[in-house]
Order: C-alpha cells, then sequence, then structure tokens
C-alpha cells in the first residue's frame, strides 16, 4: 500500500482521476461498499471546488491509523482566493459558483471528521477521515 | 470517454461505460438534445449503472438534461443508480426531484411505453 498519493488537480479529469485513486484506497482498506462510495463523492466534490474557485491544488489520501482502527485521510490544498467566511461557506446551499453549494456540508455529512482552515488570499486545505467501520 | 447513443424504436438509450467527466456529462447533454430532433425520439433512458459515484455536477447535469428533452418533446429516465450511489447523494443532500428513475433499462422503457400509450405529454418532470 503506497503511504501518500499526491494528485494533482487542475482540470475535470484530474477529479476523476482522484476519486478512482481514493476509491482504490478504500477498497484496499476494507471499507463497506457505502462508505467507499460515500468518501470518493466527498472527493469528488472537494476536488470540483479546487477548479472552481482555485483553478488548481491538490488532493493527498493517505491511510489512518489511530490505535487499532484504520481509515483514510484525505487532504485538499490549493493557493487559491481563499474563503472569507468559512462558517457560511459551510451552510448547505451556499455558493459563490455555478454548483448547488452542497460540496462543502455534503463532503462533512459524508465523512467522519472534517476540518478547514482558509485565509482570504493564501488558499485554502480541507482535511477529512473516515474511519472503517 | 464518450456515451454511445443508441436508437431503439422511438426512444434513445444512452448507456453509460465507464467513469465521466465534466466535460463527458456535458457532451452527453448536447448529443440527447440533438438527437432528439434528429430521430424524433419519443423518450430518453440514461443508464448510470456503472457510475460508482454521482456527485453534485454528474446530478445536477442529469436533471437539466432531462428538463431540456422534456421541452424537446420528450420524456427521461434516468435508470440503474447504485443503492450505494443512492446512499452517497442523499447523504451529500442531492436530489433528482423531477427526474424519473426506474430500477433497470427494462422498467425504463416499460415506462416510456406506458407514457406513450396512454397519450401522456405530461412526463412528471417539475421545475426545480
Amino acid at each position: 500500500m503506497a503511504s501518500e498519493q499526491h494528485i494533482a488537480i487542475a482540470s475535470d479529469a484530474d477529479i476523476v482521476v482522484a476519486r478512482q485513486a481514493t476509491r482504490a484506497l478504500t477498497v484496499e482498506l476494507g471499507f463497506s461498499s457505502s462508505d467507499q462510495a460515500g468518501v470518493a463523492t466527498a472527493v469528488s466534490e472537494i476536488a470540483r471546488n479546487i477548479v472552481e474557485y482555485a483553478q488548481s491544488g491538490e488532493i493527498v489520501i493517505r491511510v489512518a491509523l489511530n490505535g487499532g482502527h484504520r481509515g483514510i485521510v484525505v487532504v485538499a490544498r490549493d493557493t487559491g482566493p481563499g474563503i472569507d467566511d468559512v462558517e457560511i461557506a459551510m451552510g448547505d446551499g451556499y455558493t459563490t459558483g455555478r454548483g448547488l453549494g452542497l460540496g462543502l456540508p455534503g463532503a462533512r455529512r459524508l465523512m467522519d471528521e472534517f476540518d478547514i482552515v482558509s485565509k482570504v488570499g493564501k488558499g485554502t486545505t480541507v482535511t477529512m477521515k473516515k474511519w472503517v467501520r | 470517454m464518450q456515451v454511445p447513443i443508441l436508437k431503439q424504436r422511438h426512444y434513445l438509450i444512452a448507456s453509460i461505460q465507464g467513469a465521466l467527466t465534466d466535460a463527458d456529462l456535458l457532451r452527453l447533454c448536447d448529443d440527447l438534445l440533438e438527437q432528439v430532433g434528429k430521430f424524433r425520439s419519443q423518450g430518453v433512458v440514461i443508464d448510470v449503472t456503472v457510475l460508482d459515484v454521482m456527485d453534485s455536477f454528474a446530478t445536477r447535469t442529469l436533471r437539466s438534461i432531462s428538463q431540456m428533452l422534456k421541452l424537446r418533446g420528450a420524456g427521461t429516465v434516468i435508470v440503474g443508480i447504485q443503492p450505494d450511489v443512492a446512499f452517497a447523494m442523499i447523504q451529500l443532500g442531492l436530489r433528482l426531484e423531477g427526474a424519473v428513475t426506474a430500477l433497470d433499462l427494462e422498467e425504463g422503457i416499460a415506462f416510456l411505453d406506458k407514457g406513450k400509450k396512454e397519450g401522456q405529454r405530461t412526463w412528471p418532470v417539475s421545475s426545480t
């Protein structure tokens, strides 16, 4: 199992690469099929946010270990415009783009842990985890 | 990956073969709009059985396709959404509301046949 995979995100084709790599790792880790779909969907949403708002960035996926628990860590980083008010951006239906405004709050619902750090003019980093049940 | 569109009687069947990029989905939309006119099709079935992820973009595009095709006089049925995909879509907060769904291709065709027999032209596509 590769310890860490970096996937450069700059186009819609990269979104597909990111979710396929995620799916493969969740299969390897033994996630249930519905959690596999959930994690891949969450990655698809945050990868799309990178393409839409920051134009480019990267997604890093790796295995998470916590005692006897195994899981997946997904880190999405960009150096885009950043988010002015993270709390508002985490609300359902809020969007400044073309989407439905479900990306961030939806990804949070699909994952077990979700953290977002954003600085206007500097970029955004989303870190999310899901544990194998 | 381009989605092949087959003509079967009065219907078009778009059978997705693998993972689609956003651009592929938009092309599917253009292709269906064009071919529905060209073949005077009365219904379209979009088979998404192989998709293991339907994110917000895919959902929104399929919903738009179904609404646009309605304006062209054709009903659309989306078939084959997998149970795990349905689960993830609902958790994400996605709704395909407005679009007709059916279990598989057979059920999808049966739905279109029923609408045709009854002379139904008011496909249940809502405004959302």
